[in-house]
């Protein structure tokens, strides 16, 4: 279980991965289909093939995820639809998107309760920059004509960058046109939200957040 | 090419005519691409100089064939007399006009169930001799294709598919035998080196890459370990035609990360073998990873060469090798060199007197993880090196990455993975890669080239002085061969997972690599 807790959780709570603690596995409706999904990974996402198990120990592995289903929801302390009130209060839709409405410079946020744990979610409002979500690397360039811009990466190559900037417009530039290009690892564009809500707002959102599970 | 041309212009079905001794002298036709590394040497280096530093900024694509399946696209084309063949994943042939682009004949090739790989429904190219074309299939078959029509002349089964045995090599055509080996060691095979009578298909000989009991090298397994102890042989090997050896890499021993059930050096696994012929009866070894618990196959591509070496001019083998060392072998004796590391390393101290590595502590895989640079992809893998006798640089695409390696039980069962242990990537890491150039006879590195990712597509160089390769994100580039300077690229919308290769058509140069689901062949704009 140690490979798997690292991303879900020690408990399938969710964590860099999705929760697990469910009583259904979206891409996974059959035992079958998950012994095949943990053995094969998911080609495209950072879920890896499961190479260090013996299908015995897959099969367990399988009938363990199936018992964290039955665990039901994770009790969180928090009030949603106060959290809701202080989300828009706050203007986080600037930056997320909830059920198509919002922006993009953040991750979008309509499956997130499905996807992460309250504890993982309760960090990230705290301390934004302590794991950055994959595709979300802060980058700034210095352009040719000396404008600078700063935003997340959405593709790179030895040549080239991708960025989309924090008012939401996409670039792209040619590496050898640029006069400074950072990546800005350990930065985040969110700002940390410790001191800035109460500890009760923070449990209030958190639920918020933890209730949104889109159609997961 | 005149020959194609004139047949087509008349009517008469185009073929590949090539004899034995027209694949020996590969070296005088450019024009063509009569073997997998371009010549027997090995040396994927292109004697054509049309393109050159000077005018690669008029490189244009010329034409794109787009194939069917959705897999890998490793293959390197051969070209014969204007007609290109190639297989397609997972072990189709297509023969294509290279003048328009158009396909002449496909061999499609249903895989039946109970195929099962490590990685994917793949193969690396076709060999031809005479006027049949050659593929290994997935399903661990040999077949011989009329050149003419894709017909099948005859097919071999040359390992039981049940057991995970499959084949995605390209195999070799020497004299008039067809060699080729076999993938499976993750699914605990005991691996060999085939070569058949290239009319019939009859099975010329075998040379089992583990030794059986009583047999020199069985002691060096622990137990009956060598029976599942793999050592596949999955990429081509090279051919001196003067010592009559043919030289071919072995693939890591099984299972992969538990090396407790198979203690002893695990011969002849992570070895080069340099193998009669005619006979198949192994002339010498040279073992670059003994105990290998890594995953690092030796299933590199040999190269031969002749240099000053310690001071003497040797015929030489050049070996840039998955643990991220590089090696100079004694062409004759398989008696090391020189060697030393073109990558990140992190687990020997060196290379002792004999080419052996002095292993560190602490670098086994373990239960918890262990942090080891090269990862299990290693610091180069089966795509190709470049030998440019032109430059005399060896250039490698080398991958720059670490892993965590972890132990797991050891429970074969036939048939099904045989792993024991696994891999992830470095927490926090953006690995990267880099095309280094080396000097051929000592491995002292004389310039670099990096890449955004570590890479999967092998190098060309050319007598007009370049060099090509690919990248992950569908960069297709050529650099100046000398220095390393960046001269050209084009984005192909694809990875890049095959490697590079030149002939002539219409009487111009063109380039071909596999890019994405397509073939990409470039010329220089009129």
């Amino acid at each position: 279980m140690g490979h798997c807790a690292a991303c879900h959780g020690p408990k399938g709570e969710g964590a860099r991965g999705p929760v697990l603690a469910r009583a259904k596995l979206p891409r996974a409706p059959d035992d079958e289909t998950l012994f095949k999904l943990v053995r094969d990974g998911i080609p495209g996402s950072e879920m890896p093939a499961a190479w260090v198990m013996i299908s015995r120990e897959i099969w367990q592995v399988v009938a363990y995820l199936r018992t964290l289903g039955k665990a039901g929801r994770e009790n969180l302390p928090g009030d949603p639809a106060r959290g809701e009130t202080l989300y828009t209060k706050s203007h986080c839709a600037q930056c997320h998107t909830i059920s198509g409405k919002g922006g993009s410079v953040g991750p979008e946020l309509t499956e997130i309760g499905g996807r992460r744990s309250g504890a993982y979610l309760r960090a990230a409002l705290v301390d934004p920059a302590a794991a950055v979500p994959e595709g979300f690397l802060q980058v700034e360039a210095v352009t040719g004509d000396g404008r600078r811009l700063s935003g997340i990466r959405l593709n790179e190559d030895t040549y080239t960058i991708q960025i989309r900037d924090t008012s939401e417009r996409p670039h792209s530039f040619f590496k050898s046109e640029l006069q400074d290009l950072r990546k800005l690892r350990g930065k985040s564009l969110m700002p940390g939200y410790r001191g800035a809500f109460s500890e009760r707002e923070l449990d209030d959102l958190v639920a918020y957040l933890a209730s949104l599970r889109g159609g997961l | 090419m005149k020959r194609a041309l004139l047949a087509l212009l008349i009517g008469i079905p185009v073929a590949a005519q090539a004899p034995y001794e027209r694949i020996l002298k590969a070296d005088t036709e450019p024009g063509n691409w009569l073997t997998y590394s371009g010549n027997y040497s090995a040396h994927r280096f292109s004697r054509l100089n049309e393109i050159h530093p000077g005018n690669v900024g008029r490189l244009k694509p010329a034409w794109v064939y787009q194939i069917r399946a959705r897999d890998k696209f490793e293959t390197t084309p051969l070209v014969v007399d204007g007609i290109m063949y190639l297989s397609e994943p997972p072990s189709d042939v297509t023969a294509i006009d290279t003048r328009t682009g158009r396909r002449l004949w496909s061999y499609r090739r249903t895989m039946p169930k109970g195929v099962r790989g490590c990685c994917g429904q793949v193969n690396r190219g076709v060999a031809v001799l005479d006027d049949l074309v050659f593929v290994g299939t997935y399903d661990a078959r040999l077949v011989a294709l009329d050149a003419r029509s894709g017909v099948v002349r005859w097919e071999m089964e040359v390992a039981d598919r049940n057991l995970g045995h499959s084949i995605t090599v390209a195999p070799l055509a020497v004299k008039d035998k067809i060699v080729v080996g076999i993938a499976g060691g993750e699914y605990g095979v005991r691996g060999f080196v085939d070569a058949y009578e290239a009319k019939t298909g009859k099975r010329a000989w075998r040379f089992w890459t583990i030794p059986g009991p009583g047999e020199p090298g069985n002691d060096t397994w622990a137990g009956d370990s060598w029976k599942r102890g793999a050592a596949a042989t999955w990429v081509t090997g090279a051919f001196d035609p003067e010592s009559n050896l043919v030289f071919w890499g072995t693939g890591n021993p099984g299972p992969d990360w538990n090396g407790e059930v198979r203690k002893g050096d695990n011969l002849y696994s992570n070895c080069l073998l340099a193998l009669d012929a005619d006979s198949g009866k192994l002339k010498w070894y040279f073992q670059f990873t003994p105990h290998d618990v890594h995953d690092w196959d030796s299933t590199e591509v040999p190269v031969l060469a002749e240099g000053v070496v310690r001071g003497e001019k040797r015929k030489v083998v050049l070996f840039a090798n998955r643990n991220a060392f590089y090696y100079v072998l004694d062409r004759q004796t398989g008696r090391y060199l020189a060697g030393r590391p073109f990558a990140k390393q992190t687990w020997a101290k060196g290379l002792d007197d004999n080419g052996r590595p002095i292993r560190l502590p602490s670098t086994s895989p373990t239960l918890q993880g262990t942090l080891v640079y090269p990862s299990v992809p290693g610091a180069t893998n089966w795509f190709s090196p470049s030998y440019s006798p032109k430059a005399n640089l060896f250039y490698v695409a080398a991958r720059d990455e670490g892993g965590i390696y972890y132990m797991g039980e050891a429970e074969y069962k036939p048939g099904s993975q045989y792993n024991a242990g696994g891999f992830r990537s470095a927490p926090g890491e953006e690995p990267s890669g880099a095309i280094r150039a080396l000097d051929p006879f000592s491995g002292e590195q004389k310039w670099e080239y990096r890449l955004h990712t570590p890479p999967w597509a092998g190098v060309l160089s050319t007598a007009g002085g370049l060099l090509f390769g690919g990248t992950n994100e569908g960069d297709f580039f050529a650099l100046d061969a000398a220095s390393g300077k960046p001269l050209w690229r084009f984005q192909t919308g694809g990875q890049i997972i095959s490697n590079p290769m030149s002939y002539l058509s219409g009487g111009k140069q063109h380039v071909a690599i596999a890019a994405g689901s397509g073939i990409f062949t470039f010329a220089l704009e009129e």
